[in-house]
């Protein structure tokens, strides 16, 4: 039984990572085909049926171009950058549970690779260690840009962590579990916590997009600013990973919010598939990735409409702005579940 | 004054109201015309495999016509050089002996012709000057080259091969000879 437990989890974790890459290339081609449409473009339609095989094309051309480290960059943080950037994207992934149990020669196989009872602690540990690759990365390139770069991302991060922990805080108050298959149950039969967290939602949505350098909030590495800002000294595979690594984070945190505030892999009508569990699993899957992708979609589409804040404006929104609002949200919340669960 | 268009926005830098303030009524109403935008109609015309339809009177690419029976119509007189702005049409004339007497029309030929396709502005009065009708722009495109050089187009490239007739009928508004 335990050599099959590993097997289960080695071939998920294969699969994940396999998965995790393959999406974060498809949202290059899907947010460049959406760039197109939104300004009346018609977006990469060369390679392939569609422009299908952009992403390979574009992979293709990374590996080609030469690996160029400037003379007076630290080697090895210039090398270990990308790498703590991609590490931490990929790995939030571990604690994600992707649906309902599948039941396969005779075993209930868990779709989640890490059943760890702090999954929402462990996420946001992982996620601000990600600011690590950034930083580690511009200091390393020994540019003025770089560092001006790394410098926005952590004070950005720092900013908007605080206000991103205080509203996942109210969905912890309302489940009362940081195991992240709880909060999924917690929130079964429409259950979701957006009908009873808007403003959470609203706030934790805007610090995804911090965490995540979007734009809006992608003075990190903005290009007319920043000549790209922590990646500007990068090339070749190394600038793919940064570059990777941002979709892999926008993929991994849109599977959190989808699990935090839209129920998960939950669907309306579940309960009507209890008698086959294996396809209810693949329903729950499909939901699922239907859900993230959605949300990836908002992403791409804040990008290309919303203009980026200028730097005294993020932290102005950040500090005071949506911490106040976060902490008077998670009050209102702590009171309300004090009340319903009669502590007064 | 009265204004000259009804798109005039008279811009005042009074203080936000609270609504504004608050932006996101503002980033909704900007994701909305965003997403108008990817639901509409793109007029993108995707270059090799559609072309943008030509006007009948579009000046392209020059060809050097032959007669119906295959000689060619130049006779090297000059004027199309002359009338030329650009200075992009040289020629040398040569005399016809007997035996190409079913290459050229008349007693005269260009034994040389070249136009330079940078220097060309493509206004037609080549076209124009021609007394017999041998030089027409057509709705040909001049294709990139990668040298200079390769502009400067000869003979080979500028006369009508005898089996492959180049239709100049779009081109005959003159009151000219409409047979070839």
């Amino acid at each position: 039984m335990e050599t099959f437990f590993w097997i289960d989890k080695l071939v998920l974790v294969v699969l994940l990572f396999l998965i995790s890459l393959g999406i974060a290339a498809y949202q290059t081609y899907f947010e460049r085909k959406l760039a197109g449409w939104i300004q009346d473009r018609v977006g990469p339609d060369r390679a392939g049926p569609f422009g299908i095989l952009q992403p390979i094309a574009d992979g293709v051309k990374m590996f080609m171009k030469e690996d160029f480290t400037p003379a007076n960059a630290d080697k090895w943080l210039f090398i270990l950058g990308p790498g703590i950037a991609m590490f931490t994207s990929l790995i939030t992934s571990a604690i994600i549970p992707w649906g309902t149990d599948l039941q396969l020669f005779g075993r209930s196989i868990s779709l989640q690779v890490a059943e760890i009872n702090i999954g929402i602690l462990f996420a946001f540990g992982i996620i601000s260690i990600g600011v690590y690759g950034i930083m580690i990365g511009g200091w390393a390139s020994n540019n003025k840009y770089s560092l001006f770069g790394a410098i926005r991302a952590s004070s950005q991060m720092i900013s908007y962590e605080l206000a991103m922990g205080i509203s996942a805080i109210t969905i912890i108050m309302i489940s009362g579990s940081l195991d992240l298959r709880a909060i999924v149950e917690s929130q079964h039969g429409m259950n979701w916590n957006i009908f009873y967290q808007p403003v959470a939602f609203l706030v934790f949505f805007i610090c995804a997009l911090a965490e995540t350098n979007r734009a809006p909030f992608d003075l990190p590495e903005c290009e007319n600013e920043l000549i790209g800002g922590y990646h500007t000294e990068y090339s070749s595979m190394k600038l793919g990973l940064f570059l990777f690594s941002e979709y892999v984070a926008m993929f991994v945190s849109s599977a959190i919010m989808a699990i935090l505030f839209f129920g998960g892999y939950n669907f309306p009508g579940m309960d009507y598939f209890t008698d086959s569990p294996n396809l209810l699993s693949i329903l729950s899957v499909a939901v699922f990735f239907a859900k993230i992708f959605l949300l990836i979609f908002v992403f791409m589409w804040i990008r290309w409409t919303i203009p980026r804040f200028r730097f005294d404006q993020l932290m102005h929104l950040g500090w005071k702005v949506l911490i106040p609002i976060a902490l008077v949200n998670m009050l209102v919340t702590g009171f309300v579940v004090a009340l319903y669960e009669h502590w007064f | 004054m009265e204004s000259l268009t009804n798109r005039k926005v008279v811009v005042s830098d009074k203080p936000m109201t609270f609504m504004e303030k608050l932006y996101l009524p503002g980033i909704i109403k900007g994701m909305l015309v965003t997403f108008r935008h990817i639901l509409m109609r793109r007029k993108t015309i995707k270059y090799p495999e559609e072309t943008r339809e030509f006007a009948p009177i579009y000046r392209g690419m020059h060809v050097l016509k032959r007669d119906e029976q295959g000689r060619e119509n130049c006779t090297a007189c000059g004027l199309c050089a002359v009338a030329c702005p650009a200075e992009a049409i040289t020629m040398t004339s040569a005399e016809r002996t007997n035996a190409d007497k079913h290459l050229y029309r008349e007693e005269k030929y260009a034994s040389m012709y070249e136009i330079n396709m940078l220097r060309c502005i493509f206004c037609g009065l080549c076209e124009e000057a021609c007394p017999k009708e041998a030089i027409f722009l057509t709705d040909r495109l001049v294709p990139t080259q990668f040298e200079r050089g390769e502009f400067i187009y000869g003979k080979d490239k500028l006369v009508e091969p005898v089996d492959h007739r180049i239709d100049i009928t779009k081109r005959q508004f003159t009151g000219k000879r409409t047979t070839l």
